[in-house]
């Protein structure tokens, strides 16, 4: 709704459009109060914004500058109403979401920023509820915003998404900060898994929307949709229900949801028309490897760490490195594994990272060495980053301290 | 049976988008008890915050009403009771007096049975 009415009052008047989505929204509540929740709460949220925004757009047409491409058909009454009509029909709409998202992923923000202002512009998060996405205090977060909306409203109009060069130089930034959006939701800090699950699906959510756009629908988007796929299906057993976290091992896989792990493949086959492999592609194969095999022990860990090897010639992050080698380990056993890691190119790096010492605390406790396992695994506990993780790790303590003493 | 109106004076509105919706719900929860008990003439409407005032003989046209927001009707609704005591008893429920200073009107409906 802000997207679309930001369309309207022009992109340097955000703050307006802010206004009467809140003003639509108090009346909304007042009205249903009384009369009850109408059949389709959101067409009737649309149309009383719609009004609203009428109502400002006459009131107001002297004193501020609207839309710079619209300005002219918003003054005249004659053209006022109908203009609107069209501006409020649904697939308009959805265009305009799709060119906030663009406009949010400014050139000038900040990753974090830009995952955070769409969250709150385009998905209807609370600044309470992106610091809470994020584990950030709200007056971070309201800076953080804040300083995205000024940057937001110096370019005067929404994102052209029908030019195709301007779409092409910001298509890379949009997938990104999806693919962000994606994992802060996924992997990330929030203890609580009802905020992770919906950071996930508004993710989906949007890049939906890019493939309903004839320039969105690349091999590259259908990648990330597949890894997003994918790796959703897991959402149900990765955090129990008392917000415990599970591994990719001990995970109940009859759990999976088998109709996004279907959708999932169904993406990847369409992301492979290209030519181009991206990270998304590898990280869907590798999801994909996941999501087929029934038992841990079915997985095709080859397939796997040869796909790690491609992903690392994209990316040589210590992290995928990790990863590649947790496969090994898989695949070749536990010592194995281990000297992957000590060969890690810049361990270093992952000195702050819980899930290296803990990676570390599992090859040795398959190794048998219980008390060096329960070492690293207290040195994971030291870096954890939240409740779920702390409470994960200190399982795995006391998992190499009953085994130890017999 | 009587009918009563029921006028709502000084409301809590805004706040945050939680408070509004939980706020939401017990007005509907209200309203609901209201209507499964059978009390329930009309549910009424909320009303605007400003309109024109009408005035004396000479009939000006002034913008308001400009009361105090604890002293304006923000809203009615028609209410079918035993007598009055009965009606003061099924008012206590509306969730308006989580404000402060809001007040409930009770007024007994005129109607001559000829």
């Amino acid at each position: 709704m802000v997207a679309t009415l930001t369309r309207i009052f022009g992109v340097h008047n955000l703050a307006l459009a802010e206004d009467v989505v809140q003003d639509a929204f108090c009346r909304a509540l007042e009205v249903w109060s009384f009369r009850g929740m109408p059949e389709n709460p959101s067409a009737w949220l649309m149309a009383t914004a719609k009004n609203r925004a009428l109502d400002v757009l006459r009131r107001e047409r002297t004193a501020r500058a609207f839309a710079p491409e619209l300005g002219r058909l918003l003054e005249s009454e004659w053209t006022l109403a109908p203009v609107m009509e069209d501006l409020f029909a649904a697939n308009a709409i959805k265009d305009d979401q799709l060119r906030m998202m663009f406009s949010c992923c400014h050139p000038r923000m900040p990753e974090e920023a830009q995952v955070a202002i769409i969250l709150h512009i385009l998905c209807g998060f609370s600044v309470d509820e992106v610091a809470g996405a994020f584990v950030n205090t709200h007056a971070a977060t309201q800076k953080r915003i804040t300083r995205a909306k000024k940057i937001l409203a110096g370019s005067k109009r929404l994102f052209d998404v029908t030019a195709a060069s301007e779409f092409s130089t910001r298509f890379p930034t949009v997938l990104r900060t999806l693919y962000l959006l994606f994992n802060e939701g996924y992997h990330g800090a929030s203890p609580e898994a009802a905020v992770r699950v919906a950071l996930c699906h508004e993710a989906m959510r949007l890049v939906s929307l890019l493939l309903d756009h004839p320039l969105g629908k690349a091999p590259v988007s259908h990648a990330l949709v597949a890894l997003m796929c994918l790796n959703a299906a897991r959402l149900p057993t990765r955090i129990d229900a008392d917000g415990d976290l599970h591994s990719l091992f001990d995970q109940d896989r009859s759990q999976w949801d088998r109709q996004l792990v279907s959708e999932g493949l169904r993406f990847l086959e369409l992301s492979a028309a290209g030519s181009e492999l991206t990270e998304y592609h590898i990280e869907a194969g590798i999801a994909a490897a996941h999501a087929q095999a029934t038992r841990t022990e079915e997985t095709d860990w080859k397939a796997i760490v040869s796909l790690y090897d491609a992903l690392i010639a994209l990316n040589p992050s210590p992290i995928v490195a990790l990863n590649r080698a947790i496969a090994i380990a898989q695949n070749e056993g536990p010592e194995r594994g281990l000297a992957e890691m000590q060969s890690i190119a810049d361990r270093d790096r992952l000195v702050a990272y819980p899930f290296y010492s803990a990676a570390l605390g599992e090859l040795e406790l398959r190794c048998g060495k219980r008390e060096v396992a329960g070492q690293h695994f207290s040195a994971a506990l030291a870096l954890a980053r939240n409740p779920m993780e702390r409470r994960f790790l200190s399982g795995r303590i006391a998992v190499c301290e009953r085994d130890s003493t017999p | 049976m009587s009918e009563f109106l029921f006028l709502y004076r000084g409301a809590d509105r805004g706040g945050s988008p939680e408070q509004l919706q939980q706020r939401m719900q017990k007005w509907t929860a209200w309203m609901k008890e209201l209507t499964t008990k059978g009390h329930m003439k009309d549910q009424g409407h909320p009303l605007e915050r400003s309109g024109k005032v009408v005035k004396g003989k000479r009939k000006t046209v002034i913008d308001g009403p400009f009361a105090e927001s604890k002293d304006l009707v923000g809203g009615y609704t028609l209410i079918e009771a035993r007598d009055l005591e009965q009606a003061v008893e099924l008012s206590k429920g509306c969730p308006i007096f989580e404000a402060e200073s809001a007040a409930l009107e009770v007024r007994p409906i005129m109607i001559m049975n000829i």
